[in-house]
């Protein structure tokens, strides 16, 4: 059945065709569309995850034509991982754009294509193939970015399609340095290829160079990312909720499928001055990303600039190169897109209920919006890494493999990120709880008082169950995710 | 030297376009020069990209019955073709958002932009 990855691929771009073509006759189906294409998807999504922790890694050629000539598409327990996440969340964000004004149909078909992209990301075995469908995604979130309708959107998508376009950039060319090398794109060959051409040879070290940091504008991580925190402040909630969980999360899949799968282990054996600098260059966005996000008044700003650290750690995770660190990464990685994401949504409620946009704002906040500012405060500590939440376990097991390395400056970076990530996220909890207002002055403002749950307000707080079934089940998870683990670390 | 300019000149007109691309991205103030920028800056790419195909004395990939080897490599062709097509969507969108920043600030200068902004 390995038919399910093209179809997983195809199906929302179609739906985002027909979104357009239906919605020229009827302008409020594209909400429709969208949810009828994202709940598909979940269930394609879903079957290939059981495929594929049931029966292993499947591969698809597309039209018949074998690899390394023709596009291969691959789905692991990675990429299954991240498809999965990919799908839920783009299914149930929808549930955030329901009856907005300013949502038309072109929003429901960037929408979609997003997904298809994002699923194209995850899916593909080839690396040009891969370049286009980062493209397609960043259109997509360009689009949707600016979909806000003020200036400061329309500001925020150009700067952001600029600085993206540019990253992509890097990485075709990149993609050319080791088709030079080379002469193939399929990954599994070039693994192969690259490591025949020798990993310390001018091509391949320059093509490691330029996608990695292609890719790292992409993910934001710091000093490169600077178009994240705007477009993520400038966008429509519903928008920053999806973006913020879903496409750093494939870039940052991509750099770790591009670490594993192409480059392989070996590459930073024979390299180690790469992998120092990769690490060292993450962790440095650990503590940047930590420090800014305490310097925001703006709620979505000082989570935007969290991202710009917690990607920081997957990366680092991820370039550790041992298979704690890099069960500890894929877990954060598909645990941060449901905080984050939950994040955005509760922040975006309780702009709604309250119209506080900015830390001083959340001033008392709890006794106008208990759910809303309870989800946030839940959220925000997992984020930190409280147990039982997947945060925690994420970032344990990171640690773990920091340790098990022997870099002691990276285990130490990591630990101090949970006290970083408190650092900001106390300063809004504690506002919000024990604020400087007078109380009973704020109780008269509160419209009736009566906690009411609206379906945003649901999804934040699906987020907060999600996040803790996952730190629960998170052994389970790393038991299914050991062969993709043991393929990757050629053992 | 000179050797090298007469036999590499393709790789200097790629790293020629990448610089000048790149640096009216940073150094121009007007939005729509700095998407000319984004579009020389990527054709810079394009061009390495397809000069990698050439074989010196190669023809053109096409089979028929005078078809006679070497051929040049197709493959980067192809790829440039489709990096084509993204990018000339990039350029759509980059003017369409042009069009509205236009329409929200009555400039295209970044920096009448931000003063617009800060008086707000």
């Amino acid at each position: 059945m390995s038919e399910l990855l093209p179809l997983a691929i195809v199906l929302p771009i179609v739906a985002s065709a027909a979104a357009v073509i239906v919605g020229r006759v009827r302008e409020e189906s594209g909400w429709y569309l969208a949810l009828i294409g994202t709940a598909v998807q979940v269930v394609l999504a879903i079957g290939i995850a059981t495929q594929v922790f049931g029966d292993g890694r499947i591969t698809h050629h597309l039209a018949g034509f074998p690899p390394p000539q023709g596009i291969q598409l691959v789905a692991d327990g990675l990429s299954a991982a991240v498809l999965s996440v990919v799908a839920v969340v783009g299914f149930v964000v929808l549930g955030y754009t329901r009856g907005s004004e300013t949502h038309r149909t072109a929003f429901y078909a960037g929408y979609l294509l997003l997904v298809g992209g994002l699923a194209g990301v995850t899916l593909t075995g080839d690396l040009f193939n891969m370049y286009v469908f980062l493209e397609i995604t960043g259109l997509a979130a360009y689009a949707l970015v600016a979909s806000a309708n003020t200036g400061r959107s329309a500001l925020a998508g150009l700067r952001y399609l600029i600085i993206g376009t540019i990253g992509a950039s890097l990485f075709l060319l990149g993609v050319g340095y080791a088709f030079v090398a080379t002469g193939t794109l399929n990954m599994m060959d070039l693994s192969a290829e690259l490591a025949a051409a020798g990993y310390r040879s001018r091509l391949v070290l320059a093509s490691f160079a330029l996608i990695v940091t292609g890719l790292a504008i992409k993910i934001a991580l710091f000093p490169v990312h600077t178009w994240q925190p705007e477009a993520y402040a400038s966008a429509p909630d519903s928008v920053s909720t999806l973006i913020s969980a879903l496409v750093s999360t494939a870039a940052a899949y991509a750099i770790a499928r591009i670490l594993y799968s192409v480059y392989t282990v070996e590459f930073f054996t024979a390299v180690p001055t790469a992998q120092d600098l990769l690490v060292y260059a993450a962790a440095l966005s650990v503590l940047a990303g930590s420090v800014l996000a305490v310097l925001q008044s703006e709620i979505k700003r000082m989570l935007a600039y969290s991202s710009v650290s917690q990607f920081g750690l997957v990366v680092a995770a991820f370039a550790l190169a041992n298979q704690t660190a890099f069960l500890g990464g894929t877990i954060h990685l598909v645990g941060h897109a449901v905080m984050k994401g939950g994040l955005f949504a509760a922040a975006g409620v309780i702009a709604i209920r309250t119209g506080a946009r900015t830390v001083d704002e959340y001033a008392d906040l709890a006794a106008e919006a208990p759910i809303a500012t309870g989800t946030f405060a839940v959220l925000g500590l997992a984020l930190v890494g409280v147990p039982p939440a997947v945060g925690f376990v994420g970032k344990w097991y990171i640690a773990l493999g920091a340790v098990a390395e022997g870099v002691w400056i990276i285990a130490a970076v990591i630990l101090l990120s949970t006290l970083l990530t408190l650092a900001y996220f106390a300063r809004v909890i504690e506002r919000m709880y024990f604020g400087m207002d007078v109380p009973g002055e704020t109780a008269a403002v509160a419209d009736g008082g009566r906690p009411t749950i609206s379906p945003k307000l649901a999804i934040a707080v699906a987020a907060v169950v999600a996040v803790i079934v996952m730190g629960l089940g998170a052994t389970w998870f790393a038991s299914l995710l050991e062969p993709t683990m043991e393929f990757l670390f050629g053992l | 030297m000179i050797d090298l300019i007469l036999t590499r000149y393709h790789y200097i007109a790629a790293i020629l376009l990448l610089a000048i691309g790149l640096y009216m991205l940073i150094a121009i103030k007007n939005l729509v020069a700095k998407v000319i920028g984004l579009n020389i800056f990527q054709t810079g790419i394009f061009l390495f990209f397809i000069t990698t195909g050439m074989v010196t004395g190669g023809a053109p990939p096409l089979l028929g019955p005078h078809a006679e080897g070497p051929f040049v490599s197709p493959l980067p062709h192809v790829l440039i073709l489709t990096a084509i097509v993204v990018g000339v969507s990039l350029t759509a969108v980059a003017l369409t958002l042009i069009v509205r920043i236009y329409a929200e600030y009555g400039s295209l200068r970044e920096d009448i932009i931000r003063e617009v902004r800060a008086n707000e």
